[in-house]
């Protein structure tokens, strides 16, 4: 409980002070809702927003799973050869650098409307942090350790197994942290297009000027990407724990 | 523990090395026509200064890389190498007998054997209540132990350290040299030891090679004729300071 306690201060502050200043008036309703209206949303629309929560997590959480798995053999891949390595990693940048509310009608073209646009989008949208840092983790094993594997007639494939993924898994965990929170951001992207989920509601509680709907719809979307991080952590800190100090403490 | 006594009885040339060189890309030769005969049993010390070629040296011998010209020849049954580096490397996801146990996985041999080796080698170098440890749970002394172990656990007959005690503090090498060296004498393997420590290879060898700045030249190849029991009192005693002192001539004539 002392853990969640100082994060939650600013939090009360914060909503104590927007609820002061929407209801003095210094700010209109229709541009910042006041705290205790979003809430307000939150309840009265509780079973179209639960309904769309579970959607959003649904795609975010296949979307994060298949750039977990594809990512992961993508940088095994990768990192066999050198030549690979060159001919192939300029493509996967190409990940990072797309601009997915651009490619979003596209993937409608590909996938029609619904949820494998919302999951090919957080699966666009996330894959390449997991293909860089397990690729970065792949890479940088401890160079006596390989000598010591080699010494004894170990197989590139052994070697793999028992020497360079299970010393890569710190690395991977960072990738997976990062790409949870992009999962969610692609899905949502997906899904105002796709139109489903959280994404839509907030598109549609917009076109309605219900801001706040569409606070209360962001609020659950962050709790989302908050809770699959919390998830990697503790995914983390289980598999890390007899490592390091440092490396088994939870961010 | 803290005395070691006995011979080592074993005889012939483990290893010989003719007219060896070794070229890095775009650089001078580092080790260039070394010739060297190290006989079965032998317990080597190879000194030098830092850049000299040492690792490399080692490397070609445990045939993790190739010479660029001339030959090691290696006696058969001195083909079971073991070698230990500067820092323990160990696993970390691995316990202290899952660490000890790795070569022989390696090689293929069926669980339970390879963990009634792995103990027993553990207990030689005093690990027994550790092992269900993990590598972070132990101090660098520790890690050290286990990482020989690790290299024993293959009873290998010829033995490579990279300057294994460099980064331990002086009581616990002190102690681990004396355990090494009992080691040595117990099983009778060949070992050859780099270190940047003039004591401490007067200490442990029965003979030590001094390499020159460049090319690998041998500048001195001498043995340490001191008595095969080598405690911890031998530390002040004169005749150690008397191969200090001949060594460390050796190594600043350049
Ligand atoms: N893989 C490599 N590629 C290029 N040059 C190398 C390589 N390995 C070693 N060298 C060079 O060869 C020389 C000898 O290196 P080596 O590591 O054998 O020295 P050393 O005697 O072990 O030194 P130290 O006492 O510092 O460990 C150095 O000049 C080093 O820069
Ligand atoms: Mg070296």
């Amino acid at each position: 409980m002392k853990k969640f306690l100082p994060p939650l201060i600013p939090l009360v502050v914060i909503a104590l002070t927007a609820e002061v200043t929407v209801r003095s008036g210094a700010v209109p309703s229709y541009l910042v809702p006041a705290p205790s209206a979003v809430l307000r949303a939150l309840l009265d629309s509780r079973d179209e927003l639960a309904a769309a929560m579970a959607k959003t997590s649904a795609a975010a959480l296949i979307g994060f799973a298949l750039s977990t798995l594809t990512g992961v053999a993508i940088a095994v891949l990768l990192s066999s050869s050198r030549a690979i390595q060159r001919a192939f990693y300029p493509y996967a940048v190409f990940f990072q650098t797309v601009p997915i509310i651009a490619i979003a009608p596209l993937l409608v073209i590909w996938f029609g409307y619904g949820m494998k646009t919302v999951i090919a989008s957080a699966f666009i949208v996330s894959i390449f942090p997991v293909i860089a840092n397990t690729l970065t983790g792949l890479l940088s094993t401890d160079p006596a350790l390989r000598d010591l594997f080699r010494l004894y007639g170990a197989s590139p494939g052994v070697t793999l197994v028992k020497l360079r993924f299970p010393a890569a898994l710190p690395q991977i965990l960072t990738g997976l942290r990062v790409a949870s929170g992009l999962a969610v951001i692609g899905a949502i992207v997906g899904e105002f297009i796709g139109g489903q989920g959280l994404g839509s509601v907030v598109d549609v509680a917009r076109t309605q000027q219900r801001v706040d709907k569409v606070y209360a719809a962001v609020l659950l979307a962050s709790a989302l990407g908050l809770a699959l991080f919390g998830l990697i952590n503790l995914i983390s800190a289980l598999t890390l724990r007899r490592w390091h100090a440092s490396e088994a403490t939870i961010e | 523990m803290t005395k070691t006594t006995g011979t080592n009885t074993a005889r012939g040339v483990a290893l010989r090395l003719e007219g060896v060189r070794r070229v890095f890309e775009n650089s001078l030769a580092v080790i260039e026509g070394m010739d060297l005969a190290i006989d079965a049993g032998e317990f080597l010390a190879v000194l030098g200064p830092s850049g000299c070629g040492k690792s490399t040296l080692l490397r070609m011998i445990a045939r993790l890389s190739a010479p660029d010209g001339g030959r090691i020849v290696t006696e058969p049954e001195h083909s079971q190498v073991a070698f230990v580096f500067q820092d323990a490397h160990l696993l970390p996801w691995r316990t202290v007998l899952a660490n000890t146990v790795l070569p022989l996985e390696l090689m293929g041999l069926g669980r339970e054997e390879r963990r009634t080796k792995a103990r027993a080698v553990l207990d030689q170098v005093g690990l027994a209540e550790a092992e269900a440890r993990y590598p972070a749970q132990l101090s660098g002394g520790m890690r050290m132990r286990v990482s020989l172990a690790r290299a024993l656990v293959t009873e290998p007959r010829l033995l490579l350290l990279d300057e294994p005690f460099a980064a331990l503090d002086e009581i616990t090498r002190f102690n681990l040299e004396v355990q090494l060296r009992d080691l040595w004498q117990r099983r009778g393997m060949t070992v050859i030891f780099v270190t940047h420590s003039i004591s401490e290879a007067a200490f442990l060898a029965n003979r030590a090679v001094v390499l020159a700045r460049r090319g690998g030249k041998i500048r001195l190849d001498r043995h340490i004729g001191l008595p095969p029991e080598r405690s911890n009192d031998l530390r002040s005693d004169p005749r150690l300071g008397q191969e200090m002192k001949l060594l460390m001539g050796a190594m600043e004539e350049e």
